[in-house]
């Protein structure tokens, strides 16, 4: 079955081959093999994955489905702070437990919980655990909830917006509006979560604290490589066959599909809670490897960009979202990076620091204007072509 | 003028004839108690001072308190400033200048206490004092620090006060100072009893001064004293302070600490246990308080007091909280007169907080007006508006680069925020959104593109830094009802601005060959176009039309908030909300959604006063579900015009 699949979408076989090519090289030029590659590099590749696996469930929620969310962003920072609330709790737990060792009364189990509460909501002035941290200890229980938390929040929302039939721009600015209200929640000192401090810390992992962070960042490159793989065969299997053109058909006219008898709201549930998780997943992903989450990363703006990325890489083909995704974040990373070098015009000079947000929204303007299939767009030329 | 002098004199309560004598005489006959004061001696010598009616005390108790008097060797007092060696010497009553050298002089220099006894004296020379702002001072300084003292010259001066404003507030500040000092209880309930329609934070802290209390803990309740309440340990106030109460009067002894167990047991190791307990089994309470118990038992540490211990404590004993004030009538007649005050004060807060949501109101519409055209009416997402509404606000800044006056510069800033902005809309329509009518939600994408730009080149032309926009002198200051409710005339300008835009563009929309043509290229553009009307050129002056009203927003919304290339963005979302909650297409609509999301923000953040993040968040919750049940907005479009 899967094997039919797999044959009847060639584009898919060839990502997974370029995807295993790009972490064999990957790995050859890391400290592993050779090491020429920095460990902030390796890193950086890691979130780029990350960051492809979102775009991938974006296009299929945008691309396909014609919706365009402005708040899966935000899912993927509640999959963030949800493993990075067990990351910052483990790694508290074993610097008390450490410091404790060195008292002559062992400490009782209270004791304990006070000194991690003190430790992290120190700087919020609290030392209680707020409700929300009730299962910190446990990673699975937190992995657990990387899926659920984001799920739920996207059944629920999903299910009051579709209910009422918003659609188009209105559904943008409503998970926009979704957006803004979580991210100025996270805000406040009081939500629990460190308020504007966020979370930090995130790339010590509690048992591997020898191992050193070349190891880590690689280990995180391979299991973002492997979801962005999964990801995209499970969105590349939804979005083909029958259920793929009932999907494609409701972004194309909705009430022609309501009309020919299918239930058009489950069709879009099911798409946005999906690509929900798997945008939690990617950000359960990133994380550890950013090393700190903080509301800012939530804002609208995100959301924004993201859309920015699937539309620059093409929509409506899984290739363009990744070829997107990865392009415009590590060419942003380049230009902001003070990588680009300047350039003299005699009575200025463009430093690109300042001037890359301006070439991009230009040439975000310039791809909706005059490319609207984006980068992934050159492909269809160039197969084509040949025939 | 002799006639002027005669009445002042009699106004100041001085008789001509005790003129004639000289102040130097006066202070000679009482040179030992000047020359060294004491706190109750002084007394004497202000009051025959005060009494003889001689206009230059004034000046030389100021002066004596300043430690500018000084003895010269014959025994006379001058008033002198002291350069190096010399004295500069000022007669005290002809005001005639001479030198001395300092060395035969001695400095008074009274005592702290002295000092304050002449000040208070000072106070009722400084309440007659000819000199209005001198008068005006005076009253300030006691409302600053009232004290029992200052009522009888208080009183004795408000006769006497030419000055209308100054003697209201005397009298008020009189009324005060009676309500908490005044010896006869009668007088303190009038005073008390007038101030219960007084809703100033003044009146407020002088009734709560008067019913200030303090909690107290007995076997039996007292029978003589003022009680304000009897307080239940653990309902009107927590075990824990209750507690306290009791440990602070030396009934009780405080409950031992984790922290003293702890340091207690960690003390007392013996071969690697304390008492039976061995070391390692120290990592629960119980096993702890049973290791503490049998040293205790030893009389190594002193016994231990749990929280049992204290609540079996607090059941033997009353806590309740006496008035510091003993009598019992004027207690009561404070608390009725807070009452009112506070009543006084909820209708106030009420009011105030309506002016508030109205302005926050006004701002919202005037943000999401123009989008309600270019949104509303012709269906286009700008996410760039707000930057529409920076690039007003940065016209309007470097407008007053150029104009110095802030009258003139706001003047000229208006209409060419609306023309700059004007023009940039109309350039953006042209070359980008006129290609994308048929696909919305890549117009959103696009202006979000130009957004960006907008942004940063903002950042890279004026910095990140906020930029001033002042407001003219005459938009300073706030229009004060009272204490309680008050509003800024920026406030007001902003709401009448809001209120003009409204009716401008209802009567450019509903009574203008423009908006005739507007509203038919909306319905229906091919119909309209079969008409005789250019599609084209109407959606150019729709879309620059509303970016022209982003532009002059921004200029009012400016000088009322920073200027920074962000406060745009800061704008967008809400502005959105506004345009959908209130019914796309429809300016009431707009004005409705700007009035429920400013009434609803103020309305939670006075739940929540704190926190005002939290009272956003709340209110796009109430947003985002408010569009469940109303997806059409709270104005909405019927028939053909309602059509996607």
């Amino acid at each position: 079955m899967t094997n039919s699949f797999l044959m009847r979408n060639p584009s898919t076989l060839w990502f997974l081959l370029g995807l295993s090519l790009f972490t064999i090289v990957v790995t050859a030029l890391s400290d592993a093999g050779i090491g020429v590659m920095s460990t902030s590099f390796v890193k950086t590749l890691g979130k780029t994955l990350c960051l492809c696996l979102i775009a991938v469930a974006m296009d299929v929620v945008w691309g396909y489905c014609g919706i365009l969310s402005l708040g899966h962003f935000a899912f993927f920072g509640i999959g963030g702070y949800a493993v990075g609330m067990w990351l910052m709790y483990a790694r508290t737990e074993g610097i008390v437990l450490d410091s404790f060792a060195s008292q002559t009364i062992p400490p009782t189990p209270q004791e304990v919980t006070d000194a991690i509460g003190n430790q992290i909501f120190g700087v919020v002035g609290s030392s209680e655990f707020p409700m929300i941290w009730a299962f910190s200890d446990s990673l699975i229980l937190q992995l657990l909830l990387v899926v659920l938390v984001p799920g739920v929040l996207a059944l629920l929302f999903g299910w009051l917006a579709f209910r009422s039939r918003v659609t188009g721009v209105y559904l943008s600015i409503l998970t926009q509006a979704m957006t803004l209200a979580l991210a100025l929640y996270l805000f406040q000192n009081d939500s629990g979560l460190r308020g504007n401090n966020g979370l930090s810390g995130l790339q010590n992992i509690p048992g591997f604290e020898d191992t050193p962070q070349s190891t880590i960042s690689l280990a995180f490159f391979y299991a973002s490589a492997l979801a962005v793989a999964l990801g995209y065969v499970l969105f590349a299997w939804i979005t083909s066959g029958k259920m793929g053109s009932v999907i494609k058909a409701i972004r194309d006219n909705e009430s022609r599909v309501r009309f020919l008898g299918y239930h058009v709201e489950s069709y879009k549930l099911f798409v946005f809670t999906i690509t929900a998780v798997v945008a939690a997943i990617a950000g359960a992903l990133y994380y550890p490897q950013a090393g700190i989450i903080n509301p800012a990363e939530i804002a609208p703006i995100a959301s924004i960009y993201l859309a920015v990325w699937v539309a620059i890489g093409g929509r409506g083909r899984l290739y363009g979202a990744v070829i997107g995704a990865a392009f415009v974040s590590l060419l942003s990373s380049w230009f902001t990076g003070g990588g680009a070098p300047a350039i003299p015009l005699g009575f200025y000079t463009i430093q690109w620091t300042d001037w890359w947000l301006v070439l991009l929204g230009l040439s975000f303007v310039a791809v909706t204007l005059y490319a609207p299939k984006g980068i992934g767009g050159l492909f269809d030329y160039l197969v084509r072509k040949p025939s | 003028m002799t006639r002027v002098l005669l009445m002042l004199a009699m106004l100041l309560g001085f008789s001509p004839a005790a003129q004639a004598q000289d102040l130097q005489n006066l202070l000679q006959s009482h040179a030992e108690e000047i020359a060294s004061p004491g706190r109750r001696t002084v007394g004497v010598v202000l009051d025959d001072l005060a009494g003889s009616g001689i206009p230059q005390v004034a000046t030389f108790l100021e002066q004596w308190q300043e430690k500018n008097v000084w003895q010269g060797p014959e025994g006379l007092f001058f008033i002198a400033t002291e350069d190096g060696d010399t004295l500069t010497l000022t007669d005290i009553d002809s005001g005639a200048q001479s030198t001395a050298p300092a060395a035969d002089f001695t400095q008074l220099k009274p005592n702290g206490g002295v000092r304050r006894v002449i000040g208070t004296a000072l106070v009722q020379f400084q309440l007659m004092d000819p000199d209005l702002t001198r008068r005006t001072t005076a009253v300030a300084s006691i409302a600053r620090r009232p004290e029992a003292s200052q009522l009888a010259p208080l009183l004795g001066s408000i006769e006497g006060e030419s000055d209308a404003a100054l003697k209201a507030r005397k009298i008020q500040l009189a009324n005060f100072l009676s309500a908490s000092f005044a010896d006869d209880p009668a007088d303190r309930i009038a005073a008390i009893t007038s101030l219960s329609t007084d809703v100033s934070v003044e009146a407020r802290a002088v009734l709560n001064q008067i019913l200030s209390t303090s909690p107290g803990v007995a076997a039996q309740l007292p029978s003589d004293a003022n009680i304000a309440q009897v307080l239940t340990p653990g309902a009107e106030i927590s075990l824990d302070a209750a507690y306290a109460l009791l440990v602070d009067d030396g009934l009780a002894t405080p409950i031992t600490t984790a922290e003293e167990i702890k340091s207690a047991l960690a003390a007392n190791i013996v071969d690697g246990r304390v008492g039976d307990v061995p070391v390692v089994q120290l990592n629960t309470t119980d096993n702890r308080a049973s290791a503490y118990a049998q040293l205790a038992a030893a009389g190594t540490v002193p016994a231990l007091v749990t929280t049992a211990d204290r609540d079996a404590t607090l059941a033997d004993y009353v806590f309740f909280e006496t008035y510091d004030e003993d009598d019992a009538t004027i207690t009561t007649a404070a608390k009725t007169a807070l009452a009112s005050v506070e009543t006084r004060v909820a209708v106030g807060q009420a009011a105030d907080l309506t002016l508030d949501a109205l302005s926050l109101a006004s701002i919202y519409f005037l943000a999401a007006i123009g989008l309600a055209i270019t949104f509303g009416v012709m269906g286009v997402i700008n996410m760039a508006h707000g930057e529409f509404i920076m690039m007003g606000a940065y016209t309007g800044y470097v407008v007053q680069l150029f104009v110095p006056s802030y009258t003139a510069s706001i003047i000229i800033a208006l209409p060419l925020a609306f023309a700059v902005t004007f023009g940039a809309g109309v350039a953006m329509e042209r070359l980008v959104i006129r290609h994308l009518y048929h696909r919305p939600l890549e117009t959103l994408l696009a202006t979000f593109g130009i957004s960006i730009a907008l942004q940063q080149l903002a950042k890279n032309i004026f910095g990140t830094q906020a930029r001033p926009l002042t407001s003219p002198a005459w938009l300073d200051g706030a229009l004060v009802f009272n204490d309680v409710v008050q509003i800024s005339y920026i406030r007001i300008a902003i709401f009448v601005l809001a209120v003009i835009f409204l009716f401008l563009i209802l009567f450019v929309l509903k009574r203008t060959r423009l908006g005739l043509e507007v509203r038919a290229v909306t319905q229906n553009p091919g119909m309209a176009a079969s008409m005789g009307i250019n599609p084209d050129r109407i959606n150019m002056l729709t879309f620059g039309l509303g970016s022209g009203i982003a532009g002059i927003a921004g200029v009012a919304i400016g000088l009322y908030a920073k200027v920074t290339s962000e406060m745009g963005a800061d704008y967008i979302v809400q502005s959105f909300m506004t345009v959908v909650v209130g019914g796309v297409g429809n300016v009431w609509g707009t004005l409705a959604g700007a009035s429920l999301i400013g009434f609803l923000q103020k309305g939670i953040e006075w739940l929540n006063p704190s926190n005002t993040l939290a009272a956003q968040t709340y209110m796009i919750l109430f947003i985002i579900l408010f569009i469940q049940f109303r997806p059409k907005g709270i104005v909405a479009l019927k028939g053909r015009a309602a059509a996607d």
